[in-house]
């Protein structure tokens, strides 16, 4: 008996839709997030994750009603986020829906967000989003879907945001994001080992044995993919059977 | 029959009532005292703070009610924070009393494995246990928690294993309670909701 690895389709919208792209460029449709989420529900998500792209204040109350169609599909739980900048803002996100909000440019920019954000919600409702890209011999934090670069160290990042309240880290790799090349194992490992809450591992999900990989090599608590499970690449109780033969501890369904 | 979930301005209301919906029970909520008074059956979830559930149950005159109707006989079920709120008092919030339903204090989990305890985990069943007849032993619960209790004397009826054994299923006479969260725990969790409704006199 232990603690299941967890494996989290996510949803990038464009608030309304689902979209996506090969390094956060290249944006294309992907269908209904409702419809989405309710086939993942059925099929074994141990979680969903729905994420505002755009991120544009005009179109929140849309992705708002978007977390609400969405929750209301699911028997599990819900991590919505995207342009998360108070507490208002996060509230708005919760009462719609989710269990959980991702925080990223926001937080980088104003770390007491974080310490308030957990103050009002609690730590386990507030997962800290970290894009990532390597940098000569570290990894740097992106802010903006990884438009703009920090200078910051995204190791140091993590675990300053753990300090400030984060009770969850969702590290993306901007090399490996879209490339199905597989995880990047040294990144997570590192975020990994620099941070005492769970980690979520983001971006390069392909074959099983890439998700094999980033929950041994990488060390990761959870994983998540976007394409793979859109385009029934990979299925998720064939993923899982997999993973429970290699001795990986999952929930298995059905 | 009439099932009500505590209302005290926090929590996660709207998921609990879709899962109930789901088995086709129609839930309302109570926010007063009155309201509390006629239910055959209630229900107390909870995400947060141990101090804050605690005010704000007592701003809204809800603490004795509760407890009354728990000595009527009245059927409850404590969800994580829910369950944590029936114990006496907390280490998360020191100076504030809980519903003292059972004696013991809910501790800080040590950090023994990554906290919070966030995800699936499985049960240890200690007793036997009503509101999880059905379920298979090898199911998996989704949990989100920092503090847990580590006793509730014969009360225990399933524990979970991380950082420390504690209390996952409690059971003692019409009250009942889970640390995990079964309105987030699919079929298994869906069962468990079943099974408390079925137990408060409901068709679930």
């Amino acid at each position: 008996m232990s603690l299941a690895h967890r494996i989290i389709p996510c949803l990038d919208t464009d608030g309304e839709r689902v979209v996506k792209g090969v390094n956060f460029v290249n944006l294309r449709d992907a269908g209904d997030p409702a419809a989405l989420a309710a086939r993942y529900n059925i099929e074994g998500a141990d979680e969903l994750v729905v994420l505002d792209i755009a991120a544009s204040r005009d179109h929140r109350p849309t992705f708002l009603e978007t977390i609400r169609r969405v929750a209301a599909e699911l028997a599990i739980p819900l991590t919505a986020g995207g342009g998360v900048a108070n507490v208002d803002e996060g509230r708005a996100i919760l009462r719609a829906g989710a269990d959980k909000l991702t925080v990223n440019t926001a937080a980088i920019r104003n770390p007491p967000l974080l310490t308030a954000l957990a103050a009002e919600f609690g730590s386990q409702a507030v997962v800290l989003a970290i894009d990532a890209k390597r940098v000569g011999d570290r990894w740097e934090a992106f802010v903006r879907g990884g438009s703009v670069p920090t200078g910051i160290d995204a190791v140091a990042w993590a675990r300053q945001g753990v300090d400030c309240g984060a009770g969850e880290i969702l590290i993306t790799s901007m090399d490996k994001d879209g490339t199905r090349s597989g995880f990047d194992c040294p990144l997570t490992a590192a975020i990994s080992r620099a941070v005492s809450v769970p980690v979520i591992a983001s971006g390069g999900a392909d074959t099983p044995e890439t998700f094999l990989e980033v929950f041994r090599e990488g060390r990761a608590d959870a994983a998540l993919a976007a394409s793979i499970f859109h385009d029934s690449i990979q299925g998720l109780g064939a993923l899982k059977r997999y993973l429970g033969a290699q001795g990986v501890s999952v929930r298995q369904t059905g | 029959m009439n099932i009500a979930l505590v209302e005290y301005g926090a929590g996660n209301l709207p998921s609990v009532e879709r899962a109930l919906s789901r088995l086709g029970v129609e839930s309302r909520r109570a926010s007063t005292p009155e309201a509390l008074a006629g239910c055959d059956a209630l229900i107390l979830p909870g995400v947060g703070h141990f101090g804050a559930l605690m005010r704000s149950l007592d701003e809204r005159s809800l603490v004795n009610p509760l407890r009354d109707a728990v000595s009527r006989g009245t059927p409850l079920l404590g969800i994580c924070l829910g369950l944590q709120a029936m114990f006496a008092s907390s280490d998360e919030a020191p100076g504030d009393a809980g519903l003292a339903l059972f004696p013991q204090n809910v501790s800080a989990l040590p950090p023994a494995d990554r906290l919070p305890h966030m995800g699936w985990n499985q049960l240890r069943r200690a007793r036997p246990s009503k509101l999880l007849e059905g379920v298979r032993q090898d199911a998996y619960f989704y949990f989100a928690h920092s503090y847990a209790a580590l006793d509730a004397g014969e009360a225990g009826v399933a524990y979970c294993d991380h950082c420390a054994p504690f209390v996952a299923v409690l059971e003692q006479g019409s009250v009942f309670a889970t640390q995990f969260h079964p309105e987030k725990s699919g079929p298994a969790g869906s069962q468990i909701l079943s099974n408390f409704v079925r137990l408060a006199g409901g068709k679930g």
